[in-house]
């Protein structure tokens, strides 16, 4: 007993490295960079300051004056709205696609589930590249529309709002199928005969039995679409084509072109705090629940 | 009272599940007809695997019968799923909602229903207290024992006053003491209510008890149906007689009998003497059971029987005695 216990910090050690090395020594360098000074065109330098923050809401007009501007805002804005939109639209769709597996024969599960991940053999590059080439003026759905006659001329679907949250519905619709059904897969499914016996209509044992049961699942698969498409940045780049900037863009940008990197990391933890206020909104069950 | 017996109750018509298997299909109930009256005590008893769970949940509109059909009150109720029927279980796995109260857990029902709050609330409070657990109202199901959780399955099927109550195991349980009271409570609900209780024990006691009529099943068919007097002393088949009470099946032959199948006899029927009977044997055992006293008797033939009597008898092990059994008590089976 002695012996074990006096083990247990030791074994833990690699856990507590990883752990320091992979996520808090990252998370600290950018938290320190965000209260240092821009060395342009890239890197940090003393002193201290608070500029990257007031930057978040002021810009600098010809005379030095600090102006409000909405711009930054709005890109979070954008961003909330685009990953919020994602998520419940991930989902609808995502709960009676994992419902549909889940009350398959167990035989087929398995080739539900492989169907599922299929997406995942590719690149989420090469994927969403290939959304280009449907969705372009020249591409599968106009050629479609029009070889039928339904329009004479090509609808623009690319560069707009449209573009991205396809792409990004497309992107993460997995994360959310995947937990749901974990969760509805290991679901006492007598407690549901037991509710159709005590008068419950199939959707109200849905509401009623169902989704409460399956609320870990869907908490999970809402948070696993959630976080990855509000810091997204290929969607809103290829198939927004860098109009629809979200927050992923943006910080890419300072980083890079923009070479500010305090900035960049100000922005980095403003997307936390936004994660952070999503996932506290979200995980007050009450939340998930309107969005079903 | 004239409406009672108008309602012509619960007419199960060649009634028929087929369930497939990786070995081949299962007929798990067998062309099973049943006639079962309005606020009647009927109770299905029969071994482990016989139908019995598979026949209420074809009453409850769980299962859909491969073939036949089921008239509640004669209207057909096949076409009505489970929701519309006026029908509650109480579940062999009690089937609690894990997320929901205890009383949550006894709404349900008439929440569904669209009952008012007001009537919801003084119902559940009236079960809570049936079944004696008054205090536990606020408690999840995880947080209960099992004869606790077994009380809530069955205060919130009952809650809804359904026609027919469907209790599968419903009190296998409760220890020796609540059970024994469960049991006088249910009758006095059945009586009281008026609901007609369909139950499934593996316990002969507790079916000869409490029920009006028992069906013995036997894979997937009835073997019998009748009183409990009627299928306790004329068992229709060997396989009836052995299920309900101990039953020793000797041949003909060695009780003197000129006949050439087996003949069967309570324990409690025969008793010996060391005088003229109808089959010798030996004394092998003694048992003393306290109210009764077994003893274990080997034939001339080689067949081992048990007899009981009321007060210990004056004789020893290895005794030889004769079998007096009066002719009427004799169980000739059909099969
Ligand atoms: N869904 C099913 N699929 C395949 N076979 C089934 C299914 N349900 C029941 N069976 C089979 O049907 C037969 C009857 O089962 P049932 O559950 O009705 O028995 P039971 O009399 O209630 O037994 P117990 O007393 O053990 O509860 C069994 O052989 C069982 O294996
Ligand atoms: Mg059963």
């Amino acid at each position: 007993m002695h012996g074990v216990r006096n083990a247990a910090p030791w074994l833990l050690s690699p856990f507590l490295m990883i752990m320091g090395v992979f996520f808090a020594a990252p998370l600290l360098l950018v938290v320190g960079y965000s209260f240092m000074t821009a060395h342009y065109p890239g890197g940090v330098e003393f002193p201290l300051t608070l500029d990257a923050y007031v930057k978040i809401f002021y810009d600098t007009d010809f005379d030095g004056n600090k102006v409000f501007d909405p711009s930054f805002l709005l890109i979070c804005w954008k961003s909330l709205k685009l990953a919020g939109l994602c998520t419940i639209l991930c989902l609808r769709a995502g709960f009676p696609m994992a419902y549909f597996m889940a009350t398959r024969p167990p035989q087929q599960r398995n080739l539900w589930m492989m169907l599922v991940t299929i997406p995942f053999w590719t690149n989420l590059l090469i994927r969403t590249y290939s959304w280009i080439l449907i969705l372009r003026d020249e591409g599968l759905v106009n050629n479609i529309l029009m070889s039928t006659g339904i329009t004479s001329s090509p609808i623009t679907l690319m560069c707009s709002d449209f573009a991205v949250g396809l792409g990004l519905l497309y992107s993460y619709l997995p994360f959310m199928v995947l937990p749901i059904y974990a969760n509805l897969e290991r679901m006492d499914w007598r407690l549901v005969e037991a509710a159709s016996d005590l008068y419950a209509t199939r959707w109200q044992t849905l509401r009623k039995v169902t989704i409460p049961l399956t609320m870990p699942g869907i908490l999970a698969g809402s948070i696993l679409v959630f976080i990855p498409s509000i810091g997204s940045f290929l969607a809103p780049q290829l198939l927004g084509c860098g109009q629809q900037m979200m927050l992923g863009n943006k910080i890419e940008n300072l980083f890079g072109q923009g070479g500010d990197w305090p900035f960049g990391s100000a922005a980095s933890v403003a997307l936390m705090i936004i994660v952070m206020i999503g996932l506290m909104i979200m995980s007050r069950r009450g939340g998930i629940k309107e969005l079903v | 009272m004239i409406l009672k017996t108008m309602s012509s109750g619960l007419v199960i018509q060649t009634v028929s599940k087929t369930f497939p298997s990786p070995t081949g299909p299962v007929r798990a109930v067998d062309n099973v007809s049943l006639t079962i009256q309005p606020n009647e005590f009927f109770t299905l008893l029969g071994p482990s695997g016989c139908g019995k769970t598979t026949l209420l949940r074809m009453i409850a509109g769980l299962d859909i019968p491969t073939s036949g059909s089921i008239l509640l009150d004669n209207q057909d109720i096949a076409p009505l799923p489970a929701y519309q029927r006026p029908v509650n279980t109480v579940f062999q796995s009690y089937a609690l909602f894990p997320h929901m109260t205890v009383t949550d857990n006894i709404a349900f029902g008439m929440k569904m229903q669209g009952k008012p709050k007001t009537e919801i609330d003084k119902a559940v409070k009236e079960a809570l207290a049936l079944v004696r657990l008054d205090d536990k109202g606020e408690r999840m199901p995880a947080q209960l024992s099992g004869g606790q959780q077994q009380r809530v399955a069955l205060a919130r099927a009952l809650v809804n006053h359904p026609k027919i109550l469907l209790l599968d195991e419903s009190l296998s349980a409760l220890d020796y003491k609540l059970r024994k009271e469960m049991q006088i409570e249910l009758k006095r609900l059945q009586r009281e209510t008026g609901i007609t209780f369909i139950f499934v024990t593996h316990d002969q006691d507790e079916a000869l008890s409490m029920s009006d009529r028992i069906a013995v099943m036997e894979k997937g068919n009835v073997a019998q149906i009748g009183t409990p007097q009627e299928i306790y002393d004329r068992p229709a088949t060997r396989f009836v007689a052995d299920f309900i009470g101990i039953c020793n099946f000797v041949k003909a032959s060695s009780l003197g009998l000129n006949d050439n199948c087996d003949i069967g006899f309570r324990p409690e029927d025969a008793s010996f003497t060391v005088g003229r009977g109808m089959g010798k044997g030996n004394i092998r055992h003694i048992n003393y059971r306290g109210a009764v006293t077994h003893y274990i008797i080997e034939l001339e033939g080689g067949e081992t029987i048990t007899l009981s009597e009321d007060d210990p008898q004056n004789v020893e092990v290895n005794d030889a005695v004769s079998l007096v059994i009066p002719p009427e008590r004799l169980i000739r089976c059909t099969a």
